[in-house]
C-alpha cells in the first residue's frame, strides 16, 4: 500500500467503517510509514481536540432569552390558525 | 491506532411522541424539542456564519421554520437531522447575506484529493493543547477552523463536532455521501496541517524550549 493509498482510505479508518482486509493492510502500512502514522495519529488528535473543545457554548441567560422568544411566537401562530402557519 | 468513538447517545425513544404531541398543537412538548437541541442548533450556526447575532437568529428562525412545519416532518429521518438541514439552510443564508461578494455554497471547492496530501508531517506535542491556557487555545482553534471554506467547515461540524453520521450528514446537507467523505477528509487534513503551526513538537533552542507562535487576538 503507497501513502496516497493509506489517505484515500484515512477517513473510513479513523471512524472505524472499514472491512478487516483493508484495516490489515493499513495497519501494516502505519507500522513501517511514519509519516503516515504521524497524519493518522495527528488527525485523530485534531477531531478529538475539537470535539471536546466546547466552542460556541451557548450562555444559560441568551439561551433562557430564546427559548422564550420561540415559545411566545410558536403561541402566536397557534393562536393565528393554521392557515398563517 | 483507535478509532474515534462518536460523541452523542442515540435519541430518547419518546422523541417521536414529543413530535407527535407537537403537531398536535401542545408547545410545551415543542420547547422540549427546543431543549434537547437549541446548544447543538447554535453552535453549529456560529459555525457556519461566524457570527454570534446571525447565530441568535438561525437558533430563532430554524425552530420557529420546524414548528410551522411539524406536518411535513414524516419520521422518515430523525427530528434532529430533519431540524439540523432547516438551521444549515437559515446560516447559509445568512452567510450569503453578509458575503455577498462570495458565493456561499456547499458544492464549492470541489476539487481533487490531491491538494490534501499533507506537505508538512512534524509530530506534535504529547498534550498539545496544555501548551495553551483556555483562551489561546479557544482563539487558535476558533481561528483554524474559520479558515476553512464554508462547505468543509459544515461537514465537519456536522460530523465530527455533533457526532452525526455520514449518512445523516449527507441527508442534512443534501449532499451525496461521497461528497460528504471527501470533504470530511480535507477538511480534516487541512485543519490538521493548520493546527500543526501551533502544535508541533520543538526542539529546545538557546535554552528556550516550546516558544509558542502568536495567537493574535484572543477576544471571541
Amino acid at each position: 500500500m503507497k501513502c496516497k493509498e493509506f489517505l484515500s482510505e484515512l477517513t473510513n479508518y479513523l471512524d472505524g467503517v472499514i472491512d478487516e482486509r483493508t484495516k490489515v493492510e493499513l495497519e501494516d502500512h502505519l507500522a513501517w510509514c511514519h509519516n503516515c502514522y504521524v497524519v493518522c495519529d495527528t488527525t485523530k488528535k485534531t477531531i478529538e481536540i475539537y470535539r471536546d473543545s466546547q466552542l460556541y457554548e451557548l450562555p444559560e441567560d441568551l439561551r433562557t432569552r430564546l427559548r422564550s422568544a420561540i415559545v411566545s411566537k410558536c403561541h402566536a401562530r397557534k393562536k393565528a390558525g393554521p392557515e398563517r402557519v | 491506532m483507535s478509532t474515534i468513538q462518536p460523541k452523542i447517545d442515540e435519541p430518547v425513544s419518546d422523541e417521536l411522541a414529543l413530535v407527535q404531541a407537537a403537531k398536535g398543537g401542545d408547545v410545551g412538548a415543542f420547547e422540549e424539542l427546543v431543549r434537547r437541541y437549541d446548544r447543538n442548533v447554535f453552535r453549529i450556526a456560529q459555525h457556519i456564519t461566524q457570527n454570534r447575532e446571525d447565530a441568535e437568529d438561525v437558533v430563532q428562525d430554524a425552530f420557529l421554520k420546524a414548528y410551522s412545519n411539524l406536518h411535513q416532518f414524516q419520521g422518515q429521518s430523525k427530528f434532529y437531522t430533519w431540524l439540523v438541514r432547516i438551521a444549515v439552510n437559515e446560516a447559509l443564508m445568512r452567510l450569503r447575506r453578509r458575503r455577498p461578494e462570495r458565493m456561499v455554497s456547499l458544492d464549492e471547492d470541489v476539487k481533487t484529493e490531491e491538494d490534501s496530501l499533507p506537505r508538512e508531517v512534524a509530530d506534535w506535542s504529547p498534550n498539545p493543547e496544555q501548551q495553551y491556557n483556555q483562551a489561546e487555545l479557544r482563539d487558535i482553534l476558533t481561528r483554524t477552523i474559520q479558515g476553512l471554506p464554508a462547505s468543509f467547515r459544515t461537514v465537519f461540524v456536522l460530523r465530527d463536532v455533533e457526532g452525526l453520521s455520514t449518512e445523516e450528514t449527507a441527508e442534512a446537507l443534501d449532499l451525496s455521501i461521497p461528497a460528504v467523505k471527501s470533504r470530511l477528509l480535507r477538511a480534516r487534513l487541512q485543519l490538521r496541517e493548520r493546527l500543526g503551526r501551533f502544535f508541533e513538537r520543538r526542539e529546545p533552542k538557546n535554552g528556550k524550549e516550546n516558544e509558542k507562535p502568536e495567537t493574535g487576538d484572543t477576544t471571541q
